[in-house]
């Protein structure tokens, strides 16, 4: 079974947001970059997958040489090679078509990725991959087997969880609990080096979205404390101030 | 530092930070109040190849040099230096002693027990009378065809109640004869060979201290680490290579202590103002930063020397040394700019502070480190 897990290069969760370039553009000096925690996700049950069915996971980055170090992360985590597609990523149409133009390639039986990334979160690049090849994409998935060559999967929905059958070969979007993350051990660290990393030319492909501007949110409020006796405050306040009701 | 060390390294660190985090900060203070040694921990440390960092990869280790290894300690320690302590301890110390100095039954014996943490080792050199004072210490092993028997007792051991295993350097010749002392391996279980009191300790209570108590203790001759009377020199070396993990383990402790108070200093705000635009508080900040980068430097300093294999007496004791005060004075400083919440266990500072006074004390103190520091450069 051939796995291809993508990965994205996000700023740690904890990380301070600031703005470069007349705010059309993310600072990133400072910044601590990892990979994106859904494809976490995603990776940790491609290399149990792997483990249980044999065969290969391929990552795939779609980014610049700076998120080199992520990709050599999930080698050590268990990934046997991995494809770096040389492009700043501009919007979601983008990394789809580089995606899907590499599995064009290589006939993947699955195809993994997060529900979505975590720094523009559009949540759409695993559908856009599956309508570009022609293949059935679903997501958030948080349970996926595989029994020969049909997936068994959960997708989270409104109200509960949604329990599927479908051939291979499928592209999901995934989430928690699918898997734990995997935190790679020393002699992965070391073998990571020695496995393959391709660098690739994007193709190209129109932009179909440009971010103009970033702005950050509006700084809270202060914290105010209503004494738990005045209730016909803290509701005036509620109508006046905050306008909630 | 090549390319490579250097993206291998921060992997590392990055590796262990995520370990950390995910298995040791939820339980810092749970372990800090019950003295509780998490030995689970451990095993899943030895998982991720961090019980047996030096071990070549043949008897079951990571097989990284002494860069990688402070690394991980300084990352751990930064966390929870008592845990950064323990694993020091079972690799520098025990597992140490028999990659060095024991012959192929014995490494293919024990190392891959220890490097993959199944078991967790003690090192026993320390005496209630004896610490750096080791020529005259009062555990004796006497020689009795081909067994040895073993009596008296060792104190303040790393893991003297959970290891599965203790190198133990004992006195087989006159006391203060240099060449008067034998290290042996000694498993749990053996009959005569018990556990004593577990310490309650003011620092670094999630690492176990024990002592170690031997009555009639009856073990092979091929338990013996190396020859007869090597045991005293054979300890000099494998504390020049500890001294490097305890520097590390200082820098990680002042590093936890230092962005600790950094963050609070940013966030604290009094007279309308963060504390950190004060001068008062601003430079205290630069004072433990700019000790901390020395600190960090001479340590890893000393690590890439013993990686080239040249002699690390000077290096370490001076990286050790650094460290040590370094963690003390910086995590003081953190309380100071903690203020009142510096004083309590809700925040981290306290026991920053607590755990910080273990660097100056463990495997030779400040005093003895200027000892050797002075002997070395008056040398002729």
């Amino acid at each position: 079974m051939k796995i291809l897990v993508c990965i994205t290069n996000v700023p740690d969760t904890t990380a301070k947001i600031t703005f470069a370039e007349s705010d059309t553009k993310l600072n990133k000096t400072g910044i601590q970059f990892i990979i994106g925690p859904y494809d976490d996700y995603a990776l940790a049950r491609a290399v149990e997958l792997k483990e249980q069915n044999g065969g290969t996971v391929t990552v795939l980055n779609v980014g610049e040489a700076e998120g080199e170090p992520q990709i050599r992360k999930a080698l050590a985590i268990g990934a046997d090679d991995a494809i770096r597609v040389n492009a700043e990523p501009t919007d979601s149409y983008f990394v789809a078509s580089q995606i899907a133009h590499i599995a064009q390639q290589n006939n993947y039986d699955l195809i993994l990725m997060g529900r979505e990334s975590i720094d523009f979160n559009s949540g759409v690049v695993h559908g856009l991959v599956g309508e570009m090849l022609g293949i059935p994409s679903f997501s958030p998935v948080m349970k996926l087997d595989i029994e020969g060559s049909t997936a068994k999967f959960a997708r989270e929905i409104d109200g509960g969880k949604e329990y599927m059958e479908a051939p291979l070969p499928l592209v999901f979007g995934c989430q928690e609990p699918i898997a734990d993350w995997k935190i790679p051990n020393m002699r992965g660290i070391m073998t990571a080096r020695t496995k393959p990393l391709q660098v690739v030319e994007p193709v190209a492909v129109d932009d179909m979205a440009i971010n103009e501007k970033y702005t950050q949110p509006a700084a809270k409020g202060e914290c105010k404390m209503i004494p738990v006796e005045d209730v016909e405050k803290l509701v005036t306040l509620l109508r006046t101030e905050a306008k909630v009701l | 530092m090549t390319t490579e060390i250097a993206e291998n390294q921060a992997l590392i660190e990055q590796t262990v930070r995520d370990f950390a985090e995910r298995y040791i900060r939820p339980h810092i203070r749970e372990w800090d109040e019950a003295q509780h040694f998490p030995a689970e921990v451990f095993h899943k440390l030895g998982e991720l190849g961090l019980m047996g960092v030096l071990v070549p990869v043949e008897y079951g280790g990571a097989g990284l040099g002494y860069r990688e290894y402070v690394a991980a300690i300084v990352e751990l320690s930064k966390v929870d230096p008592s845990i950064g302590l323990s694993m020091a301890a079972h690799n520098s110390l025990c597992t140490n002693h028999i990659l060095m100095f024991g012959n192929e039954d014995q490494k293919r014996q024990y190392l891959p027990k220890l490097a993959s943490g199944e078991w967790i080792g003690a090192w026993g050199l320390t005496e209630p009378n004896t610490g750096s004072d080791a020529g005259n210490m009062r555990t004796v092993a006497v020689r009795d065809g081909d067994h040895w028997v073993l009596n008296g007792s060792k104190n303040f051991i790393t893991h003297g109640k959970s290891g599965n295993v203790a190198v133990v350097i004992t006195r087989t010749g006159e006391p203060g004869d240099k060449h008067g002392s034998t290290a042996f391996i000694v498993e749990r279980g053996t009959p005569g060979f018990s556990a004593g009191k577990k310490e309650d300790k003011l620092g670094m209570r999630a690492s176990e201290t024990a002592e170690l108590i031997f009555q009639d203790c009856r073990i092979s001759d091929s338990q013996r680490l190396g020859e007869v009377g090597d045991g005293f020199i054979q300890s000099l070396k494998i504390l020049d290579g500890g001294r490097i993990s305890i520097a590390a383990l200082g820098v990680g402790t002042a590093l936890g202590a230092y962005e600790a108070a950094l963050a609070y200093s940013k966030e604290r705000k009094q007279f309308g103002q963060p504390i950190s635009s004060f001068q008062g508080i601003a430079f205290k900040l630069a004072d433990m930063y700019t000790d901390l980068q020395a600190s960090t430097l001479l340590t890893f300093d000393a690590a890439d020397r013993k990686d080239r294999g040249e002699k690390v007496s000077l290096a370490s004791s001076v990286a050790k040394y650094h460290s040590s005060e370094t963690a003390v004075r910086v995590a003081n400083d953190a309380v100071q700019i903690f203020g009142g919440y510096g004083f309590i266990k809700d925040y981290p500072a306290e026991k920053f502070y607590r755990d910080s006074k273990l660097c100056t004390i463990g495997e030779g103190t400040s005093e003895i480190q200027k000892l050797v520091i002075s002997r070395d450069i008056l040398r002729d």
